[in-house]
């Protein structure tokens, strides 16, 4: 079968892609600026075509934990919700987490903290990629720019979680969210029957019974398992850094931007090279892992770097990090629901090459 | 050697009144001596044996004293976080209709942390068995006043006993479950006499037929006591039990099938 092109919303696409690629279940709550996901998919209706499951939750939290049971039975699910609900859901994710166990989850990110406000924003960075539930651990975590990458994150964040029994996250805004772009969908997958042998499906005599937990009370046996778990991370970091460069060979200055400001930044570069400033942009793909190697690399060819986020300045953090003080390293961004233009993105990286 | 012997002659087949389960494991027990959970735990492993259920059962352990639930019954198992057992066994049972899913869970877990889930799994009718042991008290964690603690109960966070002016009553659960459409068997029972535990166990049996038929959640309330944080001998603890909580928290089925329209 051929792919498809529709006209769609960035959550519709997201849906779509959902039962495309074969899902099991979806366990949701309605949250603006995603709604449209569990909209769809009611309306849609895959339980009588491809069998998968759709079920409104009574709350983040329900939704996550079926999320959980789900996967602990070796099934394809997802979840999905905006900022504040994906904070009520990080209890879920930390013990999925600590199960290993595989499944995606996407975030519409909207501005905050608090109820904060509906319109897109990428404050919740920190939260996606440093853990935001407690202990110690690591989404995986891609960041679409367009409605094409929400369709096509579906799949790779399951191939990414399945591979590495690790939950996966489409971080996404609601910019990306609610615009509408041509996609190209993929054929629909069946549904997969092969049953994962860790999955608990109901212990047949051939087997030793199985035990989804994240508990240990012994705690040389907890601290082998938090090294499996960073073990498992550090090849995450080997194996999966994906990112795209744009005009970053003769770049003198590099704007690092993700999602809905790499779209931005794109223009930015073109705009400010329109002004004789060589400017470049490297876009993370994969936010976990982080391309920190690129960046270190580029430290070496360029005079300053700009990460570009709509946030108090979060992922400038990891390229800080990244380039250990071998250039200088600024944050420029507007907040609130507000998408930064980009011209002001030329006129801040402006001012910072006159101040530096 | 000679009494060695003598036992040997003894352990014959026609000789055999009782014996362990096969689905329950031979790892010890973590309960304090008395505990009603070591009771209801081989209840129900016993009905999974005779049933021949182990193949097809998924259970859901909760947080609290019966946390290490799995490492006791020879099933496949899922460690919840506190209070999701209804919704973890919910994306099981969804995914996997077929299958029996049952959780386990105590007063704290259920009725507290757990209150949304525990109402929201019953009112959509999920096709899972809820075991709801209620001693009145959050055992694992040392003795804390639970939903369900009786009035005027005394506790390490109700140390002058619960008032409920300030605290609350205790949470009916079971009878707030029971009002739903989509519970299809309530009952509330204990295990703190023989004869209690002989109509538990047949409770139970009916609880695990009934979900089998996939019309609805069934929920089995135990009556249970915590000998430890009461500060009381088992014997004594059974029977503050009897005198106490039975007061409060009734014995028999709340809701039957018959009771039910078609």
């Amino acid at each position: 079968m051929e792919k498809e092109l529709r006209l769609m919303k960035g959550n519709e696409a997201v849906a779509e892609a959902a039962i495309r690629a074969g899902t099991d279940g979806y366990f949701g709550y309605p949250i603006t600026p995603q709604s449209e996901i569990l909209e769809y998919l009611m309306l849609a209706n895959p339980v009588k075509t491809t069998g998968m499951v759709v079920l409104q939750a009574e709350s983040e939290i329900a939704a996550i934990n079926m999320v959980y049971g789900g996967a602990a039975c070796g099934k394809k699910v997802m979840t999905s919700s905006s900022s504040p609900g994906i904070s009520l859901k990080q209890e879920g994710i930390s013990y999925i987490a600590g199960a290993e166990l595989p499944c995606l989850i996407v975030n519409v990110v909207r501005g905050g903290p608090g109820l904060g406000t509906i319109q897109p924003a990428q404050s919740d960075y920190f939260q996606a990629t440093k853990g935001g539930g407690h202990g110690d651990y690591h989404l995986i975590v891609l960041a679409p720019a367009s409605v094409q990458e929400m369709a096509d994150f579906v799949e790779l964040g399951y191939d990414l979680a399945f591979k590495y029994r690790n939950p996966a996250m489409i971080l996404s805004d609601g910019a990306i969210g609610q615009m509408m772009e041509k996609v190209w969908l993929s054929p629909l997958k069946e549904r997969s029957k092969s049953v994962p042998e860790w999955a608990t499906t109901g212990k047949p005599p051939t087997r030793e019974r199985n035990i989804i937990t994240s508990l240990d009370l012994d705690p040389n046996a907890q601290e082998v398992f938090n090294q499996k778990l960073v073990a498992k991370y550090d090849e995450i970091r080997e194996k999966e850094v994906r990112y795209e460069e744009f005009q970053c060979d003769d770049a003198e200055y590099l704007f690092i931007a993700y999602g809905t400001s790499a779209r931005v930044c794109q223009k930015s570069v073109q705009l400010a090279r329109g002004q004789g400033i060589k400017a470049g942009l490297l876009r993370p793909v994969t936010l976990f892992p982080f391309p920190s190697k690129r960046l270190a690399e580029l430290a070496g060819s360029v005079k300053l770097m700009l990460s570009v986020e709509m946030s108090a300045g979060q992922m400038v953090e990891d390229v800080m990090l990244a380039v250990n003080g071998k250039v200088p390293v600024y944050h420029f961004g507007r907040m609130g629901g507000i998408v930064t233009a980009p011209d002001e993105v030329v006129e801040n990286l402006k001012s910072k090459i006159i101040g530096g | 050697m000679a009494e060695a012997t003598g036992i040997k002659e003894i352990i014959k087949p026609e000789n055999l009144v009782y014996t362990k389960t096969k689905i329950m494991t031979d790892n010890v027990l973590s309960y304090c001596p008395g505990c009603g959970h070591g009771t209801a735990h081989r209840i129900l492993a016993e009905i999974i044996d005779e049933e021949g259920l182990q193949s097809e059962t998924i259970g859901v352990c909760p947080v609290g004293c019966s946390v290490l639930l799995y490492n006791f019954l020879d099933i496949d198992w899922q460690e919840a976080a506190h209070g999701r057992a209804p919704a973890v066994a919910t994306g099981i049972k969804r995914l996997l209709p077929e299958k029996f899913v049952f959780t386990y869970q105590g007063d704290g877990d259920l009725a507290a942390i757990g209150t949304a889930e525990t109402i929201h799994s019953c009112n959509r009718g999920e096709n899972i068995l809820i075991i709801f042991i209620n001693n009145g008290i959050y055992g694992m964690t040392g003795g804390q006043m639970a939903p369900t603690t009786l009035p005027g109960m005394k506790s390490s966070t109700s140390p002058y006993g619960r008032d409920v002016a300030e605290m609350g009553n205790p949470l009916k659960m079971t009878d707030i479950v029971a009002t739903l459409p989509g519970t299809y068997y309530v009952t509330r029972q204990s295990v703190h006499t023989p004869a209690n535990v002989r109509k538990t166990k047949k409770a139970m049996r009916k609880a695990i037929q009934y979900q089998k038929l996939n019309r609805g959640t069934c929920f089995v309330e135990i009556v249970s006591n915590c000998p430890s944080n009461w500060k009381m001998t088992p014997t004594q603890s059974n029977k503050w039990l009897e005198e106490n909580m039975l007061k409060y928290y009734p014995l028999g089925d709340l809701k039957t099938p018959e009771e039910k329209p078609a």
